[in-house]
């Protein structure tokens, strides 16, 4: 059999080729820098995502998949691209002022995260399960480093370990269950899956393989989104990490994973809803309960919205586990903007309210600081309503598409246990609010200095979560046609 | 009809949120301009919504000054606000007593004092949103959004145990939310992909869906109102806040959840409101003896006035739930009254309390001597409270009564045992404050009332007294949209053979109405 070298589409590919080029020329450029010029990195780092952003609008001139079926440059692809960026743009902006105090400032971080960011892009853009497991194995590496990037604290060496074990484990399980849907299927693209199962294939090696290879497939990826029960690294990963590589774990890692589960469930295996809805629907609901009813124990900030972490990806789930409303796949897409924004926002507040060395991180310590900083305060208590999904905010209007979603699939358990776990995360984000404007504060208040980068990503991500709460008709727009590409 | 070229309801809506803005913007040291600020915007949007009576159309059912615009076109939310003789009152309610309750805080707050302005103004905002939407997502963002300025009035400018008061008040109210915002998801799959009420009040639904549904409307309200027993909420809620809290608690939040029975509740699942009247009105008329007896005993003058809230906003359900005109009237009026009398009553105590930092009865007793003024207007509101006859509690109660004992003998005899405890504890309570010798020494130097409060009593009264003298014009412009409820309530699902004597009954009752309230 000849090889057949496909044409490669340039324009297509380049997105990812200037987040690739733009990292490697910052671990480059950063040798030949004497120190006082290094602080430009972060700069190129933002430009470099600037002009990925721009190259993303000018892809997808031809429809259909690329080099060989490998990849895709389809609204979904591009939907994602555009989220990835956005939270690489905020979490860069948030990092600069953190990476400074705690004394980071080494621009291998930058490069670090702009890696991580082109495996989220391979991920979201894949339409083969390998080039899947090469976006989720780029992303991955790079998040082990940056995980320990304080190398000095104990912590975070800890979650980096964690991070490693569990992870490679994880990824031990999703390349198992992609061998499995090879044996089963003959193929490792989705769309050659899809065509099998629908054509009454998959059924080799007494029809076992298939189910295994999705169910291992699932352990992978449901680590990665901290779905239970594969969520017990989440709390230990997310308190031990820099406070900024936390966030960005947060914003990007689990829309990462949602973007490949969206296109392995919704894409490929249609045809065997029936088998795979309820397993998603008994995760949904347990990731629900579960991370809601941890997060009330919490007294650190971090865990706290680490196993909040956990209950949004329950809320996500429900929309996956709705897939016959045509509003599944465009909710999760929305939830998931709207989730990265809350969450990096109070992130950039936390990191602006807390000290050097990973200190104050205890809720107890914000105690009095919405009065004495009326801005952080203000944007905080907007970030934890949407959390919570209080209207007029994008959080509330994320939850209703996804339970009208599930309402509409016909899983009304899940939207009255979704409603009802709300309730309870109502009451920890409330407790953050309480706090900080209805306590006064103890002791010696923290230094709470917020550099122009954190204003400004509290500041965008603020605006843009009441944008949304209002004004949700254009995202929901957007989400509705990039989902279309799932149908295939 | 349009205010500066902005559509009349998003004008009286929205102001307070302006208002809000400008304050925001307002310096941090200039006190005086931001509460006369504050209180500008209060009586601008008061005076925009008595507008509204200029333009109403008396004798028309349906909603008027209708604004449709899409919201959310890939799901048809839709920005629909409309107006009609129940949100009517209830929208002056609002607007009127929250100038009040600007007014009266002028002195109790000194602390965030632009916080706490904008946030009695965006609260302002929320709860004429709730008033007007008729699209149901459109109320919902406003019945949840509007808990956040109060869980920040409560928790920030309340009394001591302020936080858990808060938090409980919050929760509750978002327990009780949630489940409607599923039973509104999956109305709109039922009834045809709309939020649109105006649609959705006009199908028929299957009676078991009707059942989950009513239940889970009903649950939101039923702990809004609060009846018993989702009321433990409210006792904590009102002592904690500060006084104009506690005003706008009683006086315009309970009524979100009266207003909800009979805006969604009753036209949208009739099959199942008649169901389930019988609970209702068995917790309506617990509510109201229960509320009566633990009034009673209470030592604290702001715990009285909130358990006393539980018995009235009883008489409330028991009127709306007797499927009569003249009791839906009658129930509708009470709302107003008891906003009236209930405020006045909370700002009264808050006089009290600023002078003496105590809300104990057993602290007070002989006020007659010391402040004649106040004892005066206190025993006004009180006897508004208790109905006397040519005050407005007296139509409200008697309306109720009359409307609910056709319907229902039963349960209006023992709810008409809630009138005299009525009578009992609110009349021993104004005995042991007001009247006797002066028992404290530093009640002797209490000083009456200053030309502010004057102003902040003075309106409330006059209005108690006029709907007690010459109800008609707020019953005439009510009676037609209070009619159709009715009259949709008692047919629809029913064969035509059965309605026509619940509609005599109806229309029967609906004649003395306007006899009774132009004979008094």
């Amino acid at each position: 059999m000849p090889i057949v070298i496909p044409a490669i589409p340039w324009g297509d590919l380049l997105p990812y080729a200037i987040v690739a080029v733009t990292a490697t020329a910052i671990l480059l450029v950063d040798c030949f820098l004497s120190r006082a010029h290094r602080g430009w990195m972060p700069a190129l780092a933002l430009a470099g995502i600037a002009a990925a952003a721009l190259a993303v609008r000018g892809t997808g001139g031809a429809p259909g998949p690329l080099m060989g079926g490998m990849v895709a440059a389809d609204g979904f692809a591009r939907f994602f691209h555009l989220v990835y960026l956005l939270v690489a743009a905020l979490t860069i902006l948030l990092s600069a002022g953190y990476l400074h105090r705690e004394g980071l400032e080494q621009n291998e971080y930058y490069a670090l995260i702009l890696y991580a960011t082109l495996g989220m892009m391979i991920m979201a853009g894949s339409l083969d399960l390998i080039t899947i497991f090469l976006g989720l194995e780029t992303l991955s590496i790079s998040l082990y480093i940056l995980a320990g990037f304080q190398r000095t604290a104990d912590k975070s060496n800890e979650s980096a370990i964690k991070y490693l074990l569990l992870g490679a484990f994880a990824t031990g399980f999703f390349l198992y269950g992609v061998a499995l849907i090879y044996g089963a299927t003959g193929t490792t693209r989705l769309a050659g899956v899809a065509k099998a199962l629908a054509e009454g294939g998959g059924g080799q090696g007494g029809g076992l393989l298939l189910p295994i290879g999705v169910g291992l497939l699932l352990v992978g990826l449901g680590f990665k989104v901290a779905a239970v029960p594969f969520h017990m690294w989440t709390p230990d990963v997310y308190e031990g990490a820099p406070t900024s590589v936390t966030a960005f774990m947060i914003a990007g890692t689990k829309a990462a994973a949602f973007a490949a589960l969206l296109r392995i469930f919704f894409f490929a295996l249609p045809s065997r809803q029936a088998d795979w809805v309820w397993i998603l629907a008994a995760m949904a609901l347990l990731t629900m309960i579960v991370g809601n009813v941890a997060a009330v124990a919490q007294r650190n900030i971090k865990r706290m919205l680490a196993y909040s972490s956990i209950a949004h990806a329950g809320y996500v789930l429900v929309a996956l586990a709705s897939p016959q409303s045509p509003m599944a796949a465009s909710s999760a897409l929305f939830y998931l903007v709207v989730y990265a924004l809350m969450n990096l926002g109070a992130f950039a507040v936390i990191i602006a309210l807390t000290d050097r060395g990973e200190r104050r991180l205890d809720i107890a310590d914000f105690a009095g600081l919405g009065s004495r900083h009326p801005f952080l305060g203000v944007a905080m208590a907007i970030f934890m309503f949407s959390l919570a999904g209080f209207p007029p905010t994008a959080g509330f209007m994320g939850k209703f598409y996804i339970f009208s979603a599930a309402v509409e699939a016909g899983q009304v358990v899940l939207a009255v246990v979704g409603v009802l776990t709300s309730v309870v995360s109502v009451y920890y984000y409330l407790r953050v609010t309480v706090v900080m404007f209805m306590r006064d504060p103890v002791g010696e208040p923290a230094q709470g200095t917020a550099t122009p980068g954190l204003a400004l990503a509290t500041g965008v991500t603020a605006a843009l979560i009441l944008y949304l709460g209002f004004f949700p008709a254009g995202w929901w727009e957007l989400a509705r046609r990039s989902a279309r590409a799932l149908l295939g | 009809m349009t205010i500066l070229g902005i559509p009349v309801l998003t004008a009286i809506t929205f102001l307070p949120l302006a208002g809000a803005v400008v304050l925001c913007l307002v310096p941090r040291g200039e006190e005086a301009w931001i509460r006369r600020i504050a209180f500008g915007v209060g009586v601008l949007d008061f005076l925009w919504s008595l507008w509204l009576l200029q333009g109403f159309v008396v004798g028309e059912a349906g909603y008027q000054f209708q604004e449709r615009q899409q919201w959310v076109p890939g799901l048809k939310i839709g920005y629909f606000l409309g107006v009609d003789g129940i949100s009517l009152w209830l929208v002056l309610l609002t607007t009127f007593l929250t100038a009040i309750a600007i007014l009266s805080s002028f002195a109790a707050v000194t602390e965030k004092v632009k916080a706490y302005y904008a946030c009695l103004l965006l609260l302002e905002t929320g709860m004429l949103g709730v008033f007007l939407a008729l699209d149901l997502v459109l109320f919902y963002v406003f019945w949840e959004g509007m808990l956040i300025p109060m869980y920040f009035l409560i928790g920030v400018w309340g009394g001591p145990r302020r936080i858990y008061a808060t938090v409980k008040f919050v929760l509750y109210t978002m327990a009780g939310g949630v489940l409607m915002l599923v039973a509104i998801i999956a109305l709109y799959f039922l009834g045809g992909q709309t939020f649109d009420l105006t649609q959705l009040a006009a199908q028929d639904f299957a009676p078991g869906a009707q059942r989950w549904l009513f239940a889970a409307f009903a649950l939101a309200f039923a702990i809004k109102v609060p009846m018993w027993p989702f009321h433990t909420w409210l006792p904590d809620a009102h002592v904690e806040a500060p006084t104009a809290g506690s005003v706008i608690l009683a006086g315009v939040l309970l009524k979100m959840g009266t207003y909800g029975f009979l805006r969604f509740a009753l036209p949208l699942f009739p099959g199942a409101t008649r169901e389930f009247a019988p609970l209702v009105l068995a917790l309506a008329v617990i509510g109201i003896l229960y509320g009566a007896l633990v009034s009673m005993v209470q030592p604290d003058l702001k715990k009285l006035v909130a358990y006393s809230s539980v018995s009235h906003l009883g008489f409330v359900m028991l009127g709306m739930f007797a499927f009569t005109v003249q009791g839906v009237e009658g129930s509708l009026l009470q709302m107003i009254n008891h906003g009236l009398s209930t405020g006045g009553l909370f700002l009264l105590v808050g006089m009290v309390y600023e002078r003496r930092h105590s809300r104990m009865i057993a602290d007070f007793g002989g006020l007659w001597g010391v402040m004649p003024v106040f004892a005066a207007l206190f025993l006004v509101v009180t006897l508004s409270s208790i109905g006397l006859p040519g005050l407005n509690g007296f139509v409200g109660e008697f309306l109720i009564l009359s409307g609910a004992f056709g319907a229902r003998p039963w349960f209006t005899a023992f709810a008409t045992l809630g009138v005299v405890l009525g009578a009992v504890y609110m009349l021993w309570m104004f005995q042991r404050v007001v009247f006797g010798v002066v028992t404290h020494e530093e009640n002797r130097r209490l000083r009456d009332l200053t030309p502010r409060e004057y102003a902040v009593l003075i309106p409330v009264i006059a209005a108690i007294v006029w709907i007690g003298i010459y109800p008609d014009p707020v019953l005439r412009r009510m009676e037609p949209s209070v009619r159709a409820v009715v009259l949709r309530v008692n047919s629809a699902g029913r064969p035509a053979a059965d309605i026509s004597p619940a509609l005599d009954s109806a229309s029967a009752a609906a004649s003395p109405v306007a006899a009774a309230a132009g004979g008094r």
